[in-house]
Formats: C-alpha cells, structure tokens, sequence
C-alpha cells in the first residue's frame, strides 16, 4: 500500500500499530522468574562467606544449648558429691577436665561406664560443661527476649510518634530525648541493684518467680531504658519514607495504600528494623554478663556467662580454663552475632552500604 | 559564633540540665523505694537507737521534704550527705578521693585509645584492602566483641599470674599498665574503625583529588587536607567513650584492685551504702552528661557544613 503523504496530519507510521509477531512476543518472555526483595536480600546474604560461618556458628550454639541438656547424664545444678543420707563426698569438687569422684572411680574399675566430665566440676561439685552449655542458654534467652521486648516497645511509641505527629510527637521526642542522654549503664546497675531487692518478694510464688528475679528485672531495666533507639529509628523511617518519591511515583500511578504499604513502606522498613533488633542482641548479652560480672546478674544456682567467667575469678591461677571457657564462648557469640548482623545489614539494606 | 550556634548551645545545655535533675531524682526515688531502708540488716538495734538513727540523717521526715533538702544540698553546696556505712565520712569526701586514681586511670586510657586508634585507623585507610587492613580490621572486631571484664581478667591471668611482666595491683606506675591496657583496648578499636571508615570517606571526596591533581605531595595531602576532616566523626565519640570508660572501670578497678571511685561505687552497692550509691551515680552520670555535652557542641562548632537544626 502506498502512503499518501496528507498535508496537517501527524505522520503515523501505521506497522507500529500491528500486533506482534511471535517472534517479537518472545522477547518479552522473562528467561527467569522475577526475584522477590527477600529471596534478592538471602542470595546476597548467603554470598557473604563471614556472615554465613557466623550464622552456621549461631545456629550451632543456639541448637546445643536448647537440645543438650536435656540429654546430658548430669544437671546444672546438681552438686554430683552430695546424695541424700550420705556425707558430702568432697572429691567431686574442683575435679579437672576429665577426672572423676571416688565413687566413679569404683565403678569404672567394676567395669561400669561413666560420663565424663568434660570440663572436670566446679568448686561445689558441678558438672561445668552442662553449666556452661546452660549458661549460654541463659544469656541467648536473656539477649533474644530482651530485643524483643526493647522492639515492641519501641515500634509502638516510634511508630504512634510518626503517625500523630504534632504535640503528642513533641512530648514522646522530648521523653526520648532525655533517656537518650541519661547514661545507661549506672542505670541499669542502679535500677537492677533496687529492683533485686524490690521484686524479691513482689514475685514470689508466681510463675515468675522460676526465671529469678534478676532477669526479670534486667528486662524491666531493658524495657524502660532501651527501646529510644528503637523508637526514634522507627519514627524517623515513617517520617522519611511517607514523603518519599516513589510513595508520590505510586501513588500518581493509581496505587492504592494497601499497595504502597505491602510494597514500599514495609520492605523499606522491615530490613531496617530486624537489623537493629539483630545488631541489640549481642548488647544485650554484653549488658547481661557485665551485670553477672558485678554480682547483679541471674540469681545463683542458674548460671549465665557472666556470673560464670565472675565465679572461675576465685581460682583464677589453679583453674584458669574456667575463665577462658565462658570467655571464648561470649566472645564468639557477641563476634558472631555482630558480624551476622553486619552482614543482614549489607544483604537487606543496600543504601546504608558506606 | 551567629545567634543559630547560640540558640542550639542554649537547647543543649538547657537539655543536659534537664537530664542531671532527671538523673537526680530518679536516683533519690529509686533509692527510696527500697523496702525496709538502708538501716536493715545492720546488727541489732533496738527501737530507739533506730529511731535516733533515722532522725539523725533524716529518714523521719517525709520523702518529699528529704527530696527538696537533698536537691538543695546538692545545687547550693554540693553535698550528697554523710555516708552511712563509712562513719563520719561525707560522700563527696569518699567520691572525691577516689576520683583522683580513677581520672588519672581514665584520661591516661583515653589519650592512649585517642592516639592509637587514629594512627590505626589511618594506617587502614591508607593501605585499604591490602594485609594490613585486614590484620589490623580482625583484631579490633576481635576487641569490639570482648567485654572489658572478660579482657582484664584475661590480661590478669597471662601477663600477671603467669608471666610476671607487670604487677596486678594498680598503685605504682607499673601497675597502671595492665588497667589502663584493658579500659581502652575497646575505644581503641572503635576509634580507629571510626577514623578508618570517615577517612576513606574523605579521600574519596572532589578537593581531595583536586589536591593530587595540583601535584600536592602524599604526607602532604593526609595531614593538611584529610586528617583534620576525619576527624570530626571521632569527636562525637567522647562522650561515649568517657562514658565507657567510666562504666569499664567499675569492673576493671575491681579486677585489679585500683583504689578509684568505681570499686567505692561497686562496694557502695554489696554494702548498701544508699548515700554513697546516690552520689556516685550522680556524679557519674553528671560527667558523662557535659562530656556528651561538650563533644555535641565541638562537632557542631567543628564542622561548619553541619546544620544547627
């Protein structure tokens, strides 16, 4: 067909108007499916070799402090010398790695097998290995719950300051402000030093009364004194991300807010948050064994492992290994945990890459 | 110095005020709270002698006329009481004798944190990526994640008990040594990923490369243009830094026996000693207060691209 060229009229090119071939429609064909933001953010995670062995070694304690003593022949705090109607047998305490009392001692040579005490007992005749394995249950648990509540708390106040605004925003900032610049640690050491004596007898008889109350109060001291960050982060992600340009690009393409929320708000805020909730835990262990260290710390015979590095001070020079023991596994556990968190950061929030 | 400095120095020292009094009153109701108060426990008294007791440092009264006396001792003559269980001694006395071995262990530790820890971190910087990053990267994330308890008994453990190199007991110069290693092992790490990362920010930017474009010289180009400027993240970290230092050394004077206000403060809280438990968190946070305060303002007044808002 030939074109005729007409004068005042907008020169169309009338093929771009035909629909396509097959052979065109596969070019839009996707060679593979579309990535989600998480499935793009664990890819890149697992890419991170520092941040998978850190995870690997977290997943490794966390799952041997949960399973193992519920296996283990002996119990934290089960002094192995003492027996109802019997003397205390002396020769279970202070035992070195690998040794046994005397009455296991007969027993073995009657052929029976024993377990051995792979890190020997402490100075009341303990198995040390299943306390140290329950210690580090104890400052995980510590760690992850008090993260926990340090998020809920602060999502709430952040995200009720973001929302509302004005005067009710004003008075929250202002508050958090102030906690921001109190020091926490001689809080901490202040409130946790009252509320040991104070929630003593408060909690007695009730369920709570199994955790002790110092953890309890370690929580308490967590809850009042460390969701600011928490809150000001969040607040601070809501303000930011209701203005930004691609909540108004959606928005001026038809997006209704259900849309926005699940696919800008959400994945914008989310990685920021499980990162800082990630980034507290190890915090939260440290404030934990510094506060055991000081003798504020779980209520004796439940260990952690800071009143168990505190304790092996005693016998600092004949038994050394008791210190270093907690101390390596705090310290892989904190390193771990900070790296795997540094590493969540650089997988889920490309934009604080520095 | 425009009126916007002006105003934002105003709000912050208006804010630090704000937070001594918070501080103050939260320790003194805190405090207060305590069932049975500070007397209990002490060997048997009879009802009278308890009675003289409370009245002498006045625990009869009611607890908001206690508070109004303690709050104006504090502001008109900086007195925080007598201390119960060190008789005839006032709690400043205690805080003050004790603060003399502490500051000297604190500012000996922040100096020596300060100096490393940038010369560390600029090292890095420089040669980034290369060996003596990584090393020098390893060993302080290795510091940062080791709490300063389980540090110093460690260095007690090899380089006292076992080796004999320096002595543990903090009196003598030698004896510094060791508490003063574990107190600022950590801000020495954090200080000098801090310049590290700030420095490698700055050398990244357009006047440094105008400079090498200019010909300027390498150790010129470090400490006339870069140095200066990286340096201004770290002066934000003062504040955190001293109060690190303060909190490391409850448990580092404990660990090697220095005679410093933080064994008195952990000593105060064993014993239940309620006045000098006060007055040394006071004190305490009080200065870690005006340093934050001091290091907030710095920044700003530093940093002219940074915004009073």
């Amino acid at each position: 067909m030939a074109k005729k060229k007409i004068p005042f009229n907008i020169q169309i090119d009338v093929d771009s108007f035909l629909p396509a071939s097959s052979e065109e429609k596969e070019y839009m064909v996707q060679m593979r499916p579309s990535s989600t933001f998480f499935r793009d953010g664990v890819k890149r995670l697992l890419k991170n070799k520092v941040a998978t062995v850190s995870l690997i070694i977290i997943i490794i304690i966390t799952l041997s402090s949960i399973i193992l003593p519920s296996v283990w022949p002996y119990s934290y705090e089960r002094q192995l010398g003492v027996s109802l109607g019997k003397p205390v047998d002396a020769s279970y305490n202070n035992l070195r790695p690998f040794e046994y009392g005397e009455t296991e001692k007969a027993k073995i040579e009657a052929g029976e097998k024993v377990f051995p005490h792979i890190f020997g007992t402490d100075a009341q005749g303990r198995d040390y290995f299943i306390r140290i394995v329950y210690g580090t249950r104890i400052s995980l648990a510590v760690g992850f719950f008090a993260s926990i509540i340090v998020l809920i708390i602060g999502m709430l106040v952040g995200s009720i300051s973001g929302y509302i605004g004005g005067k009710v925003d004003l008075v929250i900032m202002r508050i958090v402000d102030i906690i921001y610049s109190l020091p926490d640690m001689l809080m901490v050491i202040l409130l946790a030093s009252v509320l040991k004596q104070t929630l003593g007898s408060a909690i007695e008889g009730t369920a709570l009364e199994k955790i002790g109350s110092n953890i309890i109060s370690l929580f308490i001291v967590f809850g009042l004194l460390y969701w600011v960050s928490m809150s000001r982060l969040i607040r601070g992600q809501i303000l930011s991300l209701r203005e930004q340009e691609y909540v108004l690009a959606a928005k001026s393409t038809g997006a209704k807010s259900g849309w926005i929320i699940k696919k800008h708000l959400i994945p914008n805020c989310i990685s920021v948050i499980i990162i800082s909730t990630a980034l507290q835990i190890p915090n939260a262990i440290f404030t934990e064994s510094y506060l055991s260290f000081l003798g504020l710390g779980v209520n004796a015979p439940m260990p952690s492992l800071g009143s168990l590095a505190s304790d092996a001070l005693n016998g600092i020079n004949s038994y050394s290994y008791r210190l270093i023991i907690p101390a390596i596994v705090i310290s892989l556990i904190v390193l771990s945990l900070n790296l795997f968190g540094d590493g969540l950061r650089d997988a889920f929030d490309p934009k604080l890459n520095g | 110095m425009n009126t916007k400095t002006l105003a934002y120095i105003l709000k912050r020292v208006g804010l630090a005020l704000l937070t001594i009094w918070v501080v103050i009153t939260v320790t003194f109701f805190v405090m207060h709270a305590v069932p049975g108060g500070p007397f209990i426990g002490e060997k048997a008294t009879t009802p009278e002698v308890q009675a003289a007791m409370e009245a002498k440092y006045g625990l009869d009264k009611p607890v908001m006329v206690q508070y109004v006396t303690y709050l104006k001792d504090i502001v008109t003559k900086f007195d925080f009481g007598p201390s119960l269980k060190q008789r005839g001694r006032q709690v400043t006395d205690i805080i003050f004798e004790g603060m003399k071995t502490s500051a000297k262990l604190g500012l000996i530790a922040a100096f020596v944190a300060l100096i490393i820890g940038v010369v560390l971190g600029s090292v890095a910087a420089l040669r980034r990526n290369r060996l003596i990053d990584r090393i020098i990267m390893v060993i302080t994330t290795a510091f940062v994640s080791m709490p300063s308890f389980i540090m110093g008994t460690l260095l007690l453990l090899f380089l006292s008990e076992k080796l004999h190199l320096f002595p543990a007991n903090g009196e003598t110069w030698q004896g510094l040594v060791l508490p003063v290693v574990t107190l600022s092992l950590y801000p020495m790490s954090y200080i000098t990923r801090l310049t590290r990362s700030s420095m490698l920010d700055v050398l990244g930017q357009d006047y440094i490369r105008t400079a090498k474009a200019k010909g300027v010289s390498g150790p010129k180009i470090i400490f006339g243009h870069a140095l200066k400027n990286s340096l201004i993240p770290v002066i934000t970290y003062f504040g955190p830094m001293l109060a690190y230092i303060v909190t490391g050394s409850l448990v580092v004077e404990q660990i090697f026996s220095v005679p410093g206000v933080g064994r008195a403060f952990v000593k105060s809280i064993t014993g239940r000693d309620y006045p000098l438990i006060m007055g040394t968190t006071i004190i305490l946070a009080s200065l870690i207060v005006i340093m934050n305060l001091i290091g907030d303002i710095m920044y700003k007044v530093v940093d002219p691209r940074i915004s009073f808002e």
